[in-house]
């Protein structure tokens, strides 16, 4: 494995300042470097993903803006202006909402309940106000997936899209500028994952950046606007889609070489 | 905004928006069927017992004294759904109801707060007439007090609940011969005024009162249903159709006005010979129901219990003091602990050392017939409620039959888990399985009670 990820640097970079800069973050368990000085950022209505095997740093990485985890080192800028982030309510009052892989919701209660889960409406008298709840939360699934109409059931009888909807209606209600997606398309059917897909469209047209961690290369193409690829805590790199192809990305993610060393022997040995 | 259309071949097209036009089908979907078919059971056995009792059940006497019965266990039993719903489980509150009742009594008898052998002695006070305000408040802080000490070692010392209520369950028991010097003496008499939370002729309403009682209940329902009308329609969120809201209202001020006249002031003291009018016990199990159920479901607190059950870490994730949630459920639990305390000892006007044997047991019971999950986040304070009046209906029927009280446990423990058993297997899906375990749980009840006639 040659050494040259700090040299090979082709991105282009979209212009104006980005929503959110991790720079140089260092991340270690004991010994062991988890994320080791890594540089990533994302820009209003982009999608970035976030790919590499399994232990390449991604979540770890992801973590430190999402306030699971706090860095050892390095720097977090919020439109361009540096933040501490300590904990989840810091992440949040800095408008990032993370949607984790493992779907934070409470099966027995409706959507409504989950998307005001610790936030709820109240009236005057602090009593839960449900009619509210329940009327934000048809407006935003009207913008967010109008298809989902049954409200009022317990979100364990919803299908996976309409859970992951019900996930992100509660990261979007709350004004959230930079969206996490962790394996977002994981364990869904198809038909749930075209639902997942048109629901990212949607944020990112609304001009909520997003960072999705997948292990899937499909969704990454069909998804993202860069790919930013780490292996073993470093970044490989970060590339535009449309210049790259699936066997490219998958070089990066596995050999950690860059586009242009890739020969034919490489791509033949991926198929 | 909804120009993001999906472009894949098979999706189904948006639906139009929703129409506002109520739907009376909508509308019974989300009536609760499983509180439903738990008032069809009670009517059903209800029946039964009054065609095998020869028309000796459903009497103005008998379910007078059935509604008395049931209080204690009832008001405790909403409590307990609300630990059971967050995964947790309280063994003490037997042991529990026994030491307050005893720490209650002690004040009467001795005019001594005791606490081992550390008393207070309230002096002049302990002869008042006013003595009994002192005693329940006694009996009920020093429930909360122990349903934070619990409550507190289960929600940040991390031990589970099982562990903790079952050391409890020994210590309180064991605490009533500690108490004081009396070496679990039994305490009697009580204060007079004390002893009408017990009911009886005394600790009762009286008949016109009881009329106001039930207007008053009869009032609050249309108001309610009316609240609930106008508060959806500010939201433009669909209604009910108006005639359902007006059957509601009619049904429920129904029942509280065929409750009020039919049972309660139905019922002629055989003492006084007046009407008896609404046991003091059984208004204040509809005060708790009615509190309890506001906590449950209309307050933050309620709905973290509930969130917390249906999915810890959601819970945790959502910003949700969890730990403070799980130690007021233990709190709450105390407090109503401390109030069916003081209605059984009233009612023996006494106490004893074996006050409250068992209780936990039948408060379980109660709140698991009643529709409570121990897999957590399902069940209701109504569902509990109904579900220990079906357990002292069972009891009650079952005297009235003259079966033993062996032969009575074996029918309710029986009843118990054929109706879990009806409520897993229809959760399911499966409703041939649960028809069998319906027919086979009648068959070994009708078998017992036939066989254990005396």
């Amino acid at each position: 494995m040659t050494d040259t990820t700090t040299t090979y640097n082709p991105t282009p970079q979209p212009e104006g300042v980005p929503l959110v800069e991790l720079r140089d973050i260092r991340v270690s368990f004991g010994g062991v470097h988890a994320v080791d000085g890594v540089t990533i950022d994302l820009f209003p209505g982009e999608v970035v993903a976030l790919v590499g095997g399994n232990g390449a740093g991604k979540s770890t990485l992801i973590h430190t803006l999402a306030g699971a985890h706090p860095a050892d080192d390095g720097q977090i800028f919020i439109n361009g202006k540096p933040v501490t982030i300590k904990n989840s309510r810091d992440a949040r009052a800095l408008g990032v909402e993370a949607i984790y892989q493992k779907l934070a919701l409470a099966d027995n209660l409706d959507a409504a309940g989950n998307v005001f889960l610790g936030r709820e409406l109240r009236s005057r008298f602090g009593s839960l106000d449900d009619s509210a709840m329940l009327s934000a939360t048809q407006k935003l699934m009207a913008r967010l997936n109008p298809r989902f109409k049954n409200l009022r059931t317990a979100v364990s009888s919803l299908s996976g899209g309409q859970r992951q909807s019900v996930a992100i209606a509660r990261a979007v209600h709350f004004n959230a500028k930079i969206l996490i997606m962790d394996e977002p398309t994981a364990a869904l059917g198809p038909a749930e994952t075209a639902e997942v897909r048109d629901l990212v469209m949607q944020l990112k047209s609304e001009g909520i950046g997003i960072f999705l961690i997948s292990h899937d290369i499909h969704d990454v193409f069909d998804l993202a606007d860069r790919i930013s690829v780490m292996l073993q805590g470093k970044l490989v790199g970060t590339v535009n889609k449309a210049d790259v192809t699936k066997e490219e990305v998958l070089a990066m993610i596995i050999m950690g070489k860059h586009p242009g060393e890739v020969t034919t022997d490489d791509v033949q040995a991926l198929r | 905004m909804t120009d993001v259309q999906p472009d894949v071949p098979d999706s189904p097209a948006p639906a139009p928006a929703p129409a506002a036009k109520p739907s009376w089908r909508a509308s019974l979907a989300e009536v609760d069927t499983r509180l439903f078919g738990m008032i069809t059971a009670l009517v059903v056995i209800w029946i039964a017992f009054n065609v095998l009792s020869g028309g000796d059940f459903l009497t103005s006497r008998n379910l007078w004294n059935l509604s008395v019965q049931s209080t204690s266990i009832a008001i405790m039993a909403t409590g307990m759904v609300l630990i059971i719903v967050s995964r947790n489980i309280d063994l003490s509150v037997g042991s529990l109801l026994g030491f307050l009742g005893y720490s209650m009594a002690l004040v009467q008898t001795d005019g001594v707060i005791a606490f081992f052998n550390v008393k207070i002695d309230l002096g002049s006070i302990g002869d008042s007439s006013w003595i009994w305000v002192i005693a329940l408040l006694v009996g009920i802080s020093l429930g909360a007090l122990v349903g934070l000490v619990q409550g507190f070692i289960i929600a940040y010392g991390g031990v589970p609940a099982f562990i903790v209520t079952l050391g409890g369950f020994l210590v309180w028991r064991g605490m009533i011969f500690r108490t004081g010097d009396k070496q679990g003496q039994t305490l009697a008499p009580l204060n007079k005024t004390f002893r009408l939370f017990g009911g009886g002729p005394d600790g009762s309403l009286g008949e016109w009162k009881s009329w106001l009682f039930g207007a008053i209940g009869c009032v609050l329902i249309v108001i309610a249903l009316w609240l609930a009308r106008r508060r959806r329609q500010r939201y433009d969120l669909r209604v009910r159709p108006l005639w359902m809201d007006i059957a509601f209202g009619v049904v429920g001020c129904a029942v509280v006005l065929v409750g009020v006249g039919l049972v309660a002031n139905r019922y002629i003291s055989p003492i006084t010979g007046d009407p008896t009018g609404i046991a003091y016990p059984v208004m204040i199990l509809i005060i708790a129901t009615l509190v309890m159920n506001y906590l449950a479901r209309q307050r933050r607190f309620g709905r973290y219990v509930y969130a917390y059950g249906g999915n810890p870490e959601a819970a945790e994730l959502g910003g949700i003091n969890t730990r403070r949630t799980v130690m007021l459920t233990f709190v709450l639990m105390g407090v109503l602990v401390g109030i069916s305390a003081a209605i059984q000892t009233a009612r023996l006007n006494a106490a004893v050392t074996n006050l409250g044997v068992q209780n936990e047991l039948d408060v379980i019971a109660a709140a698991v017939i009643g529709g409570t999950s121990f897999a957590g986040g399902v069940g209701t304070i109504a569902g509990a409620v109904l579900g220990a009046v079906i357990m002292q209906s069972l009891r009650s029927g079952m005297v009235l039959l003259n079966i033993d009280s062996p032969s009575q446990d074996i029918v309710v423990g029986v009843v118990l888990v054929t109706a879990v058993s009806i409520d897993s297997t229809l959760r399911l899906g499966r409703k041939r399985v649960a028809l069998a375990a319906l027919v086979t749980g009648l068959i070994i009840a009708a078998f017992v009670i036939q066989t254990g006639r005396a």
